[in-house]
């Protein structure tokens, strides 16, 4: 099975510098788009290939690049943002990205950012990474040195500078326009689209944000072709996936693994499966603010598609783990604080539903519910539903909610009726 | 009054934004750095340097969670409160640190050694419950392990 995202990857020793990741192949896709490619071609080899973004929406990235204006009069200049902001809850595979093999990153920037003319690159990460925040900088400064970023990019006419930008820690950084906003110095407010970052951007100029695991995806996808990409995936959509699986399960852990895998594989048997004395009893797939699967759901393929059946999405693709000792209605009152408290404050729905879904959660768990504390739960499911509020994050924080009251409405009533936490 | 030290490294930061104010975040990290925290002072002269209003900075630096604007102690213990974390048991955690060090979240400890606040998901659940004290991450916690953690920062 191949693993081109993390082949470079060994955690024994310190992450490939310069000169031995070239030895391993590196800096070939930028060699060969640079002499052989136009911009517009790198585009369709990434569209033909089907990659879908992997920072949760699953949007093509290949049809996002290809809303960037192009040709002598686009707006210049235009920029290249990378996302490793890495901020859902239950996330934590770009780490491994900036950690493991920070030069494939800077090298998929560098195609990424010749594909659609973007003369600058800034590396949104956040502030917790302090580990990347080194190995990228001093990354960064080899690149310089051995001429694949700066004024002239080996000797092809190209110009791109790369710079990092490490965040001070707010969810909404992660929101696309939000992020935009932070870079120019601002709160991290969403924007009103249209007009899309791809057009009016990051200044006002063309711009594309593309998360880590996308970005690092691209020199595989440009030297190998997009038929390979595609073969890698046990799904109809292309490559592999960084899988990783939380919670009380005996190996948790992040693992590259073709696109498609079922959510059982990825626990009973790369995560080892539970620990002794817990049982399955959900997982939400992708982040805290993916529907919860439970059992019957298992067997599905874990790509972008096939988990909206059933009323879910892959999102990030790193699992939590809900067990039969863990109390689901406390475990619902810790994601809603946090939803709360990251709510930016923009949008009414979101700045005063959130807090007033946190406290009622609160109250049931705490022994004071009551049966009508369901209608209003499942009231705001609805009004801070899409549609209804500024950006994702109400939606986002809504889906555990909604799915937690379908699968786990017996031991919401426990709660009510005993008034008492069960599991305490 | 900044330092020159402060304002040269600003500047750098200004250099890779096509607008001065687009380093506001950084000087605000860079100013922190050196003194733990902004007090209005400091805000004023930051903005003073980056061509804003005290005000519009101020709205910036009281956004973002990890710019203080008020005293923190010599090493800020940041305890992950997310769901990962939450699952596998770090409420145990922060009792412990709450009762050995006598402080609640937002409290400093009276010799100004600790400061004890909580952090969105730190990105590393697969070796929780976490938390950072200043640079350095401490994975997976036992109540144990967190006597010998402590005992490291002077």
């Amino acid at each position: 099975m191949e693993k081109p995202l993390t082949k470079n990857i060994d955690f024994n020793r310190r992450p490939l510098n310069l000169k031995d990741y070239e030895k391993a192949g590196g800096y070939q896709s930028v060699k060969k788009v640079l002499k052989e490619l136009g911009p517009k071609q790198v585009q369709q080899i990434v569209k033909d290939s089907n990659l879908k973004g992997r920072g949760g929406a699953g949007f093509g990235t290949g049809m996002k690049w290809g809303f960037v204006p192009m040709g002598d009069d686009a707006p210049k200049p235009k920029y290249l943002v990378c996302n490793a902001d890495e901020m859902e809850p239950g996330t934590f595979k770009d780490r491994l990205l900036l950690e493991g093999d920070p030069h494939q990153l800077i090298e998929g920037m560098i195609v990424s950012a010749y594909a659609i003319q973007a003369t600058t690159a800034y590396i949104f990460l956040r502030w917790a990474y302090k580990v990347s925040a080194s190995l990228l900088e001093k990354s960064i400064a080899e690149a310089y040195e051995a001429g694949y970023l700066g004024k002239n990019i080996l000797g092809s006419g190209y110009n791109l500078d790369m710079h990092l930008h490490t965040s001070v820690g707010r969810y909404m950084c992660g929101e696309e326009t939000g992020l935009l906003n932070a870079l120019e110095g601002k709160r991290a407010q969403p924007r009103v689209k249209p007009p899309f970052p791809q057009v009016c951007g990051l200044f006002g100029k063309p711009t594309i944000v593309n998360n880590v695991e996308t970005l690092s995806n691209i020199p595989h996808i440009v030297n190998n072709g997009a038929a390979w990409f595609k073969g890698l995936s046990l799904s109809d959509e292309g490559g592999t996936k960084l899988y990783g699986v939380s919670g009380k399960v005996k190996k948790p852990g992040a693992w590259e693994l073709p696109l498609g895998v079922t959510g059982r594989e990825l626990i009973f048997e790369h995560a080892g499966g539970m620990q002794d004395g817990v049982k399955f009893k959900g997982a939400l797939p992708g982040g805290a603010s993916t529907d919860f699967l439970i059992e019957e759901h298992l067997d599905a393929k874990m790509d972008f598609s096939s988990l909206q059946k059933f009323g879910s999405r892959l999102g990030t693709g790193t699992m939590i783990i809900l067990d039969d000792k863990t109390c689901p209605v406390g475990m619902l009152h810790n994601m809603q604080h946090f939803f709360a408290q990251e709510s930016c404050g923009w949008c009414t729905p979101c700045r005063d539903g959130l807090p007033w879904v946190e406290k009622i959660l609160k109250s049931i768990e705490d022994g004071k519910g009551k049966m009508e504390d369901l209608d209003t739960l499942s009231f705001h499911t609805h009004y801070l539903g899409p549609g209804n509020t500024f950006c994702a994050l109400a939606p986002g924080a809504m889906e555990p909610l909604q799915s937690s009251l379908k699968y786990f409405k017996d031991d919401y009533e426990k709660h009510i009726k005993e008034q008492r936490c069960p599991w305490k | 009054m900044l330092t020159e030290e402060e304002l040269k490294e600003i500047d750098e930061h200004v250099k890779q934004y096509p607008q001065k104010r687009a380093a506001c975040i950084e000087a605000l990290k860079v100013v922190q750095r050196k003194r733990r925290w902004i007090s209005d002072e400091n805000l004023k002269d930051i903005a003073g340097v980056l061509d804003m209003t005290t005000d519009e900075l101020d709205s910036v630096a009281t956004f973002y969670n990890l710019v203080f604007r008020k005293p923190v102690g010599r090493h800020v213990i940041l305890i992950c409160d997310s769901v990962s974390c939450w699952v596998m048991g770090f409420e145990k955690i922060l009792d412990h640190i709450q009762n050995k060090l006598g402080i609640k979240y937002g409290e400093t400890t009276p010799d100004d050694k600790f400061t004890l606040l909580p952090i969105p998901c730190l990105g590393t659940c697969d070796h929780a419950p976490a938390l950072m004290i200043d640079n350095d991450l401490h994975r997976d916690l036992s109540v144990e392990k967190i006597d010998e953690i402590l005992e490291k920062y002077k």
